[in-house]
């Protein structure tokens, strides 16, 4: 006997994740992997320089943005959280203008691509120096603690790449030390661009390196954007009510080459793409919405619509705007007035 | 500098201690975090009593981990708090570059203004206590090299206070070097209260007509030894403090050496690629005809750094004597 959409609905593990929620986890996916290729097409089309990949990682991060609390906590990203900020309110227009290097982008055009910073949404400012922005969540999270501002906490993600630098082994210890309100989110995509786990480390799981630091570490399927917002949120809440810091790591892959300047095919085969193509989090989740009877195929092909319709336009808008000038490069070297040393 | 009518007499190391306490009582936005900081209260006893006054929370003992003591000042200070971090010696400072020169100094510019930096990174450096390779070098020049830092390295103790004041109200990161061998040995009248004095701006210690010497940390106070020897000769040289060495005051310099015609820079850093080099190339760019003799430079040997045995250490440190030589060499030019 077919079960009734109640039944099904019933049957969906949502760890209190509305519909609205989970369409807009959807949203966010959907919004991430265009984005993403918009950047690759507008390198292939000589229109900008670089662009990052981030295909793979949508339903981790997606899920975690869902969990993150706007206006109150931090996130410390790394360079291929597309969907972890727009999940959060960055907004299709400034990806774009990032993409593009305008004058309006946050960073002034300067950074790299997919290196978003907004004080508004709450993501801090990082370079491309892997693992240097984990002390710096660490030392936002210390000024949370301190000021007794217990409803707030910190977000800090990372490849697994990173989590052998030495900065990454020190901040972990100085947040368990002082129980800090900040969960230390690892997605693990396998390869350190060209480098795999099984040259990286000696024990792949690095969540069990939580036991060393004395807090609690998690491993969960990041390809699940709800089982990701279910670990997530309870390491924030944790976090948020006194209860120190978590590592956690969502196992994910890399689709896409490093960058639009790498060849992924030197170090890696295409079966090893398509196989875990096969986990692909956009129509598993799409699946997963549908057969719910969350969203129908009308509704879902008209979000597809939609989110393609928002980046046409976020190119168009933000391609339209001016580059910085070139005096712009001698502005905000520090505060005030400045007379360069020439 | 705006004198205060009250001032006592103390060191170096009172100096930095008065105004960190001061910075600790005014603004509870202050943290001070580093190696053996609060329980020991600094291993020079900078800070002894603070964790007391203050609190572990204010005071911050922290692991032995350099790269993130200033990773982890660069986080508070991004999100409001005003950090003191200590490099226990400028020697172990070599961890946290990264943190200092690729983060600490970019955050305002990479992020176009949005994030700052307001952040105090002070360490002791330099020779003559023997120190060994691992406890005596100088560090500025592997950080002057990078604009978004600023450097002072003052060495009287009303300038070590006044700066110390300009550096913790920046809103921009600065290193903070205290010469460790002036600590103790080096003492005068530091105003009471807060002021402050002005980054990037040298002080001309002793006026002179017939050579411009140009100095920082110890080596000053040798120069002016060396300086007063031979006024008591003749010679009248100028003596150049330069209290910060990023930004540099050019104005100083050149004012001095268009007058007195003629340039020594003397200082315990390397030769090759130190703060002289980029002086010297400064005058020979803006100054060069109003020059009567070559530049010169007195400074380290070509060496890693000072040895820990007497000789080696001797070999590598100038003296007051030294200086003298040289000065009067360029006099007499």
């Amino acid at each position: 006997m077919a079960k009734t959409d109640t039944q099904v609905r019933t049957s969906l593990e949502r760890h209190g994740l509305s519909d609205q929620q989970l369409k807009e986890i959807f949203r966010t996916m959907l919004l991430q992997r265009q984005l993403d290729n918009r950047g690759f097409q507008l390198n292939r089309q000589g229109k900008i320089p670089f662009a990052l990949g981030s295909e793979g990682h949508e339903g981790l991060q997606a899920g975690a943005a869902m969990a993150f609390h706007r206006g109150k906590d931090v996130l410390a990203p790394y360079y291929r959280d597309l969907g972890l900020a727009v999940g959060i309110g960055f907004s299709p227009y400034e990806v774009l203008l990032s993409l593009f290097a305008r004058a309006a982008d946050h960073n002034g055009g300067r950074q790299f691509p997919n290196h978003y910073s907004s004080k508004k949404a709450g993501m801090m400012s990082f370079s491309s120096i892997l693992a240097a922005h984990i002390p710096h969540a660490v030392g936002a999270a210390y000024a949370m603690k301190y000021r007794k501002e217990s409803d707030r906490a910190v977000l800090v993600t990372c490849g697994d790449g990173t989590t052998s630098e030495g900065e990454w082994h020190e901040s972990l210890n100085f947040a368990a030390i002082h129980k800090l309100p900040i969960v230390f989110l690892v997605e693990n995509n396998e390869w350190a661009i060209s480098t795999p786990l099984d040259k990286q480390m000696g024990q792949p799981e690095i969540y069990k390196r939580a036991v060393g630091y004395g807090m609690p570490g998690e491993r969960f399927n990041g390809f699940d954007p709800i089982e990701t917002y279910d670990v997530v949120k309870r390491a924030l809440d944790l976090a948020r009510s006194g209860g120190g810091p978590s590592l956690v790591e969502g196992m994910c892959y890399r689709f896409l080459a490093h960058s639009t300047d790498d060849n992924d095919m030197t170090y890696r085969t295409t079966e090893e793409v398509i196989e875990h193509r096969k986990d692909d989090p956009l129509p598993r989740f799409e699946n997963v919405l549908l057969n719910a009877g969350i969203m129908d195929a009308g509704a879902i092909a008209q979000l597809k619509k939609d989110v393609l319709r928002e980046t046409n336009e976020a190119t168009d808008a933000a391609e339209a705007m001016p580059y910085p000038v070139a005096q712009d490069l001698y502005t905000h070297l520090y505060e005030g007035a400045w007379e360069p040393w020439q | 500098m705006a004198v205060t009518a009250a001032s006592k007499v103390m060191n170096n190391v009172e100096a930095v201690r008065e105004t960190l306490y001061e910075a600790m009582k005014a603004d509870d936005r202050t943290i001070i975090l580093g190696e053996d900081v609060g329980n020991r209260g600094n291993v020079f006893l900078i800070s002894k009593g603070f964790i007391e006054e203050f609190g572990p929370d204010r005071v911050i003992d922290t692991p032995i981990a350099e790269a993130s003591i200033v990773g982890i000042a660069v986080g508070m200070a991004m999100e409001g708090l005003r950090p003191i971090a200590e490099i226990q010696f400028a020697d172990f400072i070599y961890p946290a570059f990264n943190q200092i020169v690729g983060e600490a100094a970019k955050t305002r510019y990479r992020s176009n203004g949005e994030y700052t930096c307001p952040l105090v990174i002070r360490t002791p450096y330099g020779g003559g206590v023997r120190g060994a390779l691992s406890h005596s070098v100088c560090i500025e020049a592997l950080f002057y090299h990078v604009p978004g830092l600023k450097i002072v390295a003052p060495s009287f103790p009303a300038d070590v206070k006044g700066l110390l004041n300009a550096a913790i109200d920046d809103p921009d990161p600065v290193l903070f070097l205290e010469h460790k061998k002036t600590y103790r040995l080096i003492k005068g009248d530091v105003p009471e209260g807060h002021y402050t004095i002005p980054i990037g701006k040298a002080d001309i210690k002793k006026t002179g007509t017939q050579l411009t010497v140009v100095s920082y940390g110890l080596y000053v106070h040798w120069a002016l030894d060396a300086a007063k020897k031979l006024e008591a000769e003749g010679m009248s040289v100028e003596v150049i403090d330069l209290r910060s060495i990023r930004p540099m005051d050019r104005t100083t310099i050149l004012e001095s050496v268009r007058r007195t015609r003629k340039l020594l820079i003397i200082h315990e850093d390397n030769k090759f690629g130190g703060i002289g080099a980029e002086i010297s190339a400064m005058v020979a760019e803006d100054a060069l005809f109003d020059l009567d003799a070559p530049i010169r430079r007195l400074c380290a040997p070509d060496v890693p750094a000072m040895g820990y045995a007497q000789p080696l250490e001797e070999e590598y440190m100038s003296s007051p004597e030294a200086m003298a030589d040289a000065m009067h060499e360029m006099v007499r030019f």
